[in-house]
Parts: C-alpha cells; structure tokens; sequence
C-alpha cells in the first residue's frame, strides 16, 4: 500500500496529538520548530517515531529543508517512493 | 539588526539560569587544583566530582617530569600541521606507543578528541555513504557526520535491533554503511551493549567504528576499553579515544588494523588544518599511558568507587542510571531544581557538571558526577553526604 501526503500527514498529527505538550489546533501547514517549540533534539526523536510507523529512514540532512509537517510528509512519501 | 539577534533565545535561557543570582554553571573557574579530587573554587577547597578524570592522572608525576624534562629538549610547540612541518619524531613515536597498546596495526593521533571523531567520521563517510549514529551520540559524532556530507540516520539508543531494522531498510542501496557507537556515553555512563553491534556489524557487512572515550582505561582487563571486556575487539574496525579523559592530557587518536588509515591523512580536514600536539602533552600522554597500562589497581579502585558513588546516591533517593559506572548521574525533572542543586552543591563545597536538554537524553537536566580511581571512600561519603543535604533543602529525595 502506498500512502499519499495525505495520510501521512494526518498520520504525523496524529502522533504530535499523543504529546499533551503540543498545541490542539495544529495542522499540516504548521511550523515544526517555531509553531510547536520543538528544539533540534525533540524534533530529531519526534521523526524517528514516525519512521517507526511508516518503516522508512529519513536522512538527518532531509530535515534541514523541512518547516511544516506537510513538508516531513511531502519527504516521507518522496523516500517511501525511492527518492 | 544584530548579528547576535539569533542568540536572543539562548540569552533568555541563561537569563533564565542565572536569575536570583546563580551562578552561571558554564563558566566556574577552577583556580587551580591542589590534587587530582580537590580543586580551589571561589576561593574554597571545593571536592571534585565532574573532570572526567577517571584515573587521577592528569597529576601523575611521572607524565610531568616527562613534560618538564621534554620542554627542555624540544621546547613549547611544533608551530605546524601533521602534514607539513608540525610532525616529529615523538608524534610517531605516540602513534607506535598507542597501537601498541590496542594490538592494532595503524594509529593516527589527532590534536584533540573532538577533531578526532571529526576527522575520522567526516573522512571515513563520503557523500555517497550511510552513517548510523547512536541517537544519544556526542555532539563530535554529530558535527563530524555533517562534515562528511553522509547521508546521516540515527538509530534508538543502545538498541542493536534498531540498528538492524534500519540497516535492513538500506539493503540493496550502494554506499558503505559505517555505525558509530560510544564504549561509554557520556551524559547517563550507560555502557554499550557491544557484543550486539558486533554482531550486526558481521551479520549486515556494515564497517563499525567505537568511541571509547570515557572507557578506555576504565573498561577491559588491559585497559582497552568496552570491545575489550566484551571480547569483541576484531569486529570494531575503528577505535577513536581522547587523552583527555583517562590519560589526563589533551589529543585524541584513531586506531585500525586497515591500511587505508595512512590515507586518511591526506583527506581528513581536522586533522590536516590544525596545529599538531606540542612536544610535552606528547611526552606526558606516554608517560600517563604506562602508568595505565602498570597499574591495573587504578581501574580496580575507580570501578570500586563508582559503586560506592552509585549506591550512595540510590540510597539517598535519587535517581541515577541503572549502572554504576565512573559516570553517574542524577536525573532531576525541572531545570530550575537541578540549577538550584547545582548551586548548592558547589556553596557546600563538591563541584559536578550541571547538563540541561537538549544536550541531554530524554529532556531531563542532570547533575552529572564523574568519579575517579583517587577519590577515597571519606571524600565519596562527604560528596554523597552533601548531596542529601541538599536533596533535602530542596525536599527532594528521601
């Protein structure tokens, strides 16, 4: 089964929902550092979760061009598809 | 607009840190130290329990007279790289020295610990490459796989399944796969489960590199570290140390049976663009390093009182890592108690290192001891002693 950006996107809120830290009203175009108050190291653990889930590795430099939790899901799909 | 405008944040954390008149915990100045385990603070005898200085020897007597003796003959510095004109005969003669030591047959001696890692890991792993760090990895593992240019991926602490899973992700992909773990880490002293990595490091055909900076010395019947105590010596293809710890001096080193390790000196950056070690560390460095290797009781006697530390500080309920290792730790939950702790830890007299996230495991701000072989048990139970007096200030604790 292929997941769309969709899904992985919801699936990624999902996930920072479980956090009681990380504000409600979150969305897939929110800022992962600047709208959660995620530093370097949550952000670098918040991912590896995700990986677990969806059982794909994501690069430590693939991060650094990621702001919103649509651009993570945009990554994960591009990986999952042998990008 | 301020070129300082990006630190705003971190100047409201240590504004945060020193309010109410704290001290500022990254710049205590030991004046000067009287021994290996006590050193003048503000002005008092303050017990020192945060140096990484495991076996005492940064006051050996024979590595300085093998300093002073070696001022005299080859003065203050090499005033160059290893390269260029920055190699003497004492920098091969500490790279035989060092390998000798690990039974291995290459050594390359860097200037410090962390170029190193940095040199090792950023040359080791080209951009077409797979690194696979340990999550909890030093900052220098960190900074030397972003020198590499790597495809970097971090697998969960300690965990060789993990590892595995996301090596397993990669088959097929070319690229050499190189794992990077510590012997010791540094922030909880937690020990690497070694023998598991080797095994996936056989099983998957990925090469393995060890920083065993906090454990050699420490770790192994000779010294050599954890692959040592864990038999596993043949699977770590890279062995990367620091002087600066165990040996009391400064430098790092890398140690490897391949011989591809002479050509990593013309391709690793830290190595190659800094100025060599000066004649003195060099010569105190093998001085402090036979002391390790002909007094095995030091390791006996660090091991025996990091358990003493380690219970001590159970017993007094606080909570620390699961082993007792010459890294112990107490994990607090709130940064302004540990900063509070801290503070009164040093008015009373022990200095430890205060360590706050992110530079720490899970979020949690530590106060982290390091013990060493010439610490004696009174000055373990008075540092354990004052603890609980301030546990008990801050009704922490028992």
């Amino acid at each position: 089964m292929s997941e769309t950006v969709a899904d992985v996107s919801a699936l990624i809120i999902q996930t920072l929902l479980a956090n009681p830290k990380v504000p409600r009203d979150i969305s897939g175009s929110s800022k992962i550092v600047e709208d959660l108050a995620f530093d370097s190291l949550a952000v670098m653990n918040f991912v590896m979760e995700i990986e677990d889930s969806l059982d794909v590795s994501v690069p430590l430099d693939r991060l650094a061009d990621i702001r919103t939790i649509d651009d993570l899901a945009n990554c994960i799909v591009s990986l999952k598809q042998g990008g | 607009m301020s070129i300082f405008s990006k630190y705003e944040p971190l100047a409201r954390s240590l504004a945060a840190v020193t309010h109410g008149g704290g001290r500022n915990p990254f710049s205590v100045v030991i004046d000067h130290p009287i021994s290996s385990t006590v050193g003048v603070i503000e002005g008092r005898e303050t017990l020192l329990f945060g140096t990484n200085n495991y076996l005492g020897l940064s006051q050996s007597e024979a590595a300085i007279e093998a300093a002073i003796d070696t001022l005299r003959t080859h003065g203050v510095g090499t005033t160059g790289s290893r390269i260029a004109n920055g190699t003497q005969g004492l920098h091969r003669q500490l790279e035989e020295r060092i390998a000798a030591f690990f039974r291995r047959r290459h050594c390359m001696v860097f200037s410090t610990g962390y170029q190193a890692n940095l040199g090792m890991i950023s040359a080791l792993a080209g951009k077409d490459d797979y690194l696979l760090l340990d999550a909890d990895s030093h900052a220098s593992i960190y900074d030397g796989s972003r020198l590499s240019q790597a495809q970097v991926i971090r697998f969960r602490h300690n965990d060789a399944d993990d590892l595995h899973k996301r090596l397993r992700r990669l088959d097929g992909t070319p690229g050499a796969k190189l794992i990077v773990v510590e012997g010791i880490y540094s922030m909880m002293g937690d020990v690497v489960p070694m023998a598991e990595f080797a095994a996936v490091k056989r099983e998957t055909g990925a090469w393995l590199l060890a920083d065993e900076a906090h454990s050699v010395g420490v770790m192994g019947e000779h010294g050599r570290g954890v692959a040592e105590s864990c038999g596993v010596e043949n699977d770590v293809d890279f062995v990367v140390g620091t002087f600066s710890k165990s040996l009391g001096t400064v430098g790092g080193y890398c140690v490897s049976d391949d011989d591809g390790l002479d050509l990593i000196r013309l391709c690793s950056r830290p190595y190659m663009f800094t100025a060599s070690l000066p004649p003195d560390v060099i010569a105190a460095t093998m001085a402090a390093l036979s002391e390790l290797e002909q007094r095995p009781e030091l390791r006996h006697r660090l091991m025996d009182n990091a358990r003493r530390l380690h219970a001590g500080l159970n017993a007094i309920g606080l909570r620390t890592g699961l082993q007792a290792s010459p890294v112990v730790s107490v994990v607090l939950d709130e940064i302004d108690e540990a900063v509070r702790f801290w503070n009164r830890l040093l008015d009373l007299g022990v200095y430890v290192n205060l360590s706050l996230p992110p530079a720490t495991p899970d979020q949690h701000p530590l106060l982290r001891t390091s013990v060493m072989a010439t610490h004696d048990a009174a000055q373990i139970d008075q540092a354990i002693e004052i603890f609980a007096i301030v546990a008990r200030e801050l009704g922490l604790g028992q």
